[in-house]
């Protein structure tokens, strides 16, 4: 059953992102032209509904179905990775026009040339992994 | 029905996926999709020489149970929900993108161009945008669900300077590398 749930919040995702068009290139492609409002008003409804319901949570201790606290887990104090890993994904992005979510919303909608981005996604996930200790943190 | 099959307003999108959000922290969970290439790295053997892969993946099944529900809501938005959508993309846009040699701007969801024929050309622009985007989500820890909607709604400042950087290299590939690729 909550199997089904997961299933089920993934297909209004993937409606969403190919129905509003968060999954097209040419809307990537126009956001970072500063071309329309389109994307820039998708985030930013995103933000403002997704900031609002953290706040609600946080003023009514609101509790998850397994009834801990929730808690948005802060993420580790750094600049360095989260600015030269944002700029090769924003590379990335720009480029195949779609982030990690739409990738698998375009192979449902039958592009199948973007297998060939989820390959090579893994590869690069694989590279991470393996040099990450030399890499800055 | 016609509002279905009509292109969705991106405040409806916005809104869908902050719940989507919201709901999965309700779940105990929290929205992260870029999580899902480590797991799927570790369910393919990774771990086996790389201990940046040994986790328990199996804790991490519903992420990719929402990868599923993603590839299906692209199946169903296409066969069901749509009649040829076309986003309206912004006129001097398309004028700009017909200068760079895109014929298919305004006519069709992903441009043929790349999406089309599998040439030598597009198999390499494809390849390195995915090497791209698995390399630098893991090195920043998280995609555009994980810092620019998660983070950012938590007003997380790591996140922002992710989404910065997010902003920097896609601005570079598509004023600077644009003209020297297309």
């Amino acid at each position: 059953m909550k199997n089904l749930v997961y299933i089920f919040l993934g297909v209004v995702f993937g409606l969403a992102m190919y129905k509003a068009e968060a999954a097209s290139w040419f809307r990537i492609y126009e956001m970072f032209n500063f071309d329309s409002f389109h994307m820039y008003g998708f985030i930013g409804t995103a933000l403002l509904v997704g900031a609002v319901g953290l706040q609600l949570f946080k003023r009514y201790d609101t509790k998850d179905i397994n009834g801990e606290k929730i808690v948005i887990k802060p993420k580790d104090r750094s600049i360095v990775r989260y600015l030269i890993g944002g700029i090769l994904f924003g590379l990335g992005w720009a480029l195949v026009g779609a982030c990690p979510g739409p990738i698998f919303v375009l192979l449902g909608a039958g592009i199948w040339q973007i297998l060939i981005v989820i390959v090579f996604a893994l590869l690069g996930t694989y590279l991470y992994g393996l040099i990450k200790d030399k890499l800055p943190h | 029905m016609e509002v279905l099959l009509d292109p969705w307003p991106w405040y409806v999108g916005g809104a869908l996926v902050a719940i989507i959000m919201l709901m999965l922290i309700i779940l105990g969970k929290s929205f992260g999709f870029s999580s899902n290439f480590r797991t799927l790295c570790s369910v393919f053997g990774a771990g086996n020489n790389c201990d940046f892969f040994k986790f328990d993946w199996k804790a991490q099944r519903w992420n990719l149970l929402f990868l599923v529900g993603a590839i299906i809501g692209g199946f169903i938005a296409v066969h069901y929900l749509s009649n040829n959508q076309i986003p309206e993309i912004n006129e001097s846009t398309v004028s700009r993108l017909h200068e760079l040699g895109f014929k298919s701007a305004g006519k069709a969801y992903v441009p043929s161009e790349i999406f089309g024929q599998l040439t030598t050309k597009n198999l390499l622009i494809l390849s390195v945008g995915g090497l791209l985007i698995g390399f630098g989500t893991r090195y920043a820890g998280g995609c555009t669900s994980g810092h620019a909607i998660s983070g950012l709604s938590d007003f997380q400042l790591p996140s922002l300077i992710a989404v910065i950087g997010f902003f920097i290299g896609g601005l570079l590939m598509v004023h600077v590398l644009f003209p020297l690729i297309f």
